[in-house]
């Protein structure tokens, strides 16, 4: 077994310096990477480019980065429920570049799998195909996407254990799992680190070779973004 | 003239059984209230599950159980979670049978508009360009007209693309239409609604052939 637990965040973050591109997991506030991101804002780190599906909310998640202008540049596919990061982006003082969701994460696939690049009708005859290479397939046109390169990405697991294994709980899997393994190093931060042995090699999401560090998460907020009930009767 | 919920209750009507189907947000979220209750299909959420179910019990909710629109949900026996890489190869690889969403614009070759508003909304994408790009089978649920009275049905659209020679099938609150040989073909009028005004709230090229029956229940 090859040890990957860390003893804190902070140890987790060793070498993240200014102006790095980072990978961070999550979909809307589900399944983000919150102490990663926690320790990012202590530790003040700036113009950094963010690949995440959104842009959190104004007071959680990504939002946090934006309020003290740590972000320079967020590659994102959909960035609604965030008025300073729309201020950001009209006023110019952030770069946005938004791209089709399903290229998003197979962009993310294509960097953890070691394929520079991959054609998908995504986008083609839109303004998102402006300046990339097309070509046609089955008599359909399609557009050369890249493989995305990062100095680290963040993830967030329901579990883990120290050789790096995870599992994830309902829908926070989403891009956590194409994230791990696609940067130079996947930092990865679990509700609960557990004895190696304890979980069951059938059931890994994420096999511990796509990830370089662990640690666990010393608290989770989960919040929700749009909490829908029914009632009981 | 059909409201929001009349339109989703037409659209339930598209849906056949042994369906996947991809529910936009707005009006095609609703259409998961209208479906007979003897067809089984399954939901999917681009952001990772599919055998979606109703809205959690107040208590309930779990932060790990959403929707591509964020909201908390359940899951129906057989349901499954996936990463999102995945999730688009459902989409991308045909799987999904129908796609249901909502549109700014739509033009008589099946272009669709429906993710930005130069200067005014830029929240981006999300799913909807892969979705239309890959989707077989497009049902677009839309207001015929804009809060002005004009035309939502255009010859050419005005707004930033989000994909092209994809939409064939539209349920308006004035009329059901197909997208056929650069035309809107009429196929059916909503309850109390003349050809006349769908003509005329109509930009693009409308074909109206033989007898237009009204919408049935």
């Amino acid at each position: 077994m090859i040890h990957k637990k860390v003893a804190s965040v902070s140890e987790a973050l060793n070498g993240l310096s200014d102006g790095m591109t980072l990978m961070l997991g999550g979909f809307g506030l589900c399944g983000i990477p919150e102490n990663c991101i926690s320790q990012m804002v202590q530790l003040g780190v700036k113009d950094i480019t963010c690949i995440s599906n959104n842009a959190g909310v104004d007071d959680f998640g990504l939002g946090l980065l934006l309020h003290q202008h740590q972000i320079k540049k967020m590659i994102s596919s959909y960035v609604g429920e965030n008025d300073e990061f729309e201020r950001q982006m009209l006023s110019g003082e952030l770069e946005v570049d938004l791209i089709p969701q399903g290229t998003l994460a197979e962009r993310c696939k294509a960097a953890q799998s070691g394929i520079p690049a991959f054609y998908t009708p995504a986008g083609y005859g839109t303004e998102v195909g402006e300046g990339k290479e097309s070509r046609e397939f089955n008599g359909k046109m399609h557009l050369l996407e890249h493989a995305f390169k990062a100095d680290f990405a963040f993830v967030k697991a329901w579990k883990g254990d120290s050789a790096g294994n995870l599992i994830f709980k309902g829908t926070a899997r989403n891009f956590n799992a194409c994230m791990a393994g696609a940067a130079r190093i996947t930092v990865a931060e679990v509700e609960e680190l557990v004895p190696v042995g304890s979980l069951n090699p059938d059931h890994i999401h994420v096999p511990g070779i796509f990830v370089q560090r662990i640690f666990q998460g010393k608290k989770y907020e989960k919040r929700i973004e749009q909490r829908t009930v029914r009632p009981r009767n | 003239m059909l409201d929001k919920n009349g339109i989703a209750k037409r659209i339930a009507q598209e849906v056949k059984d042994g369906y996947y189907v991809n529910l936009g947000i707005g009006i095609p979220t609703l259409v998961a209230n209208y479906v007979r209750s003897d067809i089984e299909l399954e939901f999917q959420s681009e952001n990772g599950v599919l055998g979606m179910g109703p809205f959690p019990f107040e208590g309930d909710e779990d932060p790990d159980i959403i929707n591509a629109g964020k909201q908390t949900i359940t899951t129906l026996p057989g349901a499954s979670f996936f990463d999102s890489a995945t999730s688009f190869s459902m989409i991308r690889g045909q799987h999904v049978d129908l796609t249901i969403l909502g549109a700014m614009e739509v033009a008589e070759n099946g272009d669709i508009a429906n993710w930005k508003i130069p200067g005014r909304m830029v929240k981006g994408m999300g799913g909807a360009m892969d979705l239309v790009a890959s989707a077989e089978n497009i049902i677009v649920a839309m207001m015929h007209t804009n809060r002005a009275g004009e035309s939502k049905l255009l010859k050419k659209c005005a707004l930033p693309l989000t994909g092209v020679n994809c939409v064939k099938k539209i349920v308006s609150n004035l009329a059901v239409l197909e997208v056929i040989n650069n035309s809107f073909k009429l196929l059916e009028r909503a309850p109390g609604v003349s050809i006349e005004e769908i003509k005329n709230a109509t930009e693009g090229n409308l074909i109206v052939e033989g007898d237009i029956p009204e919408i049935k229940f």
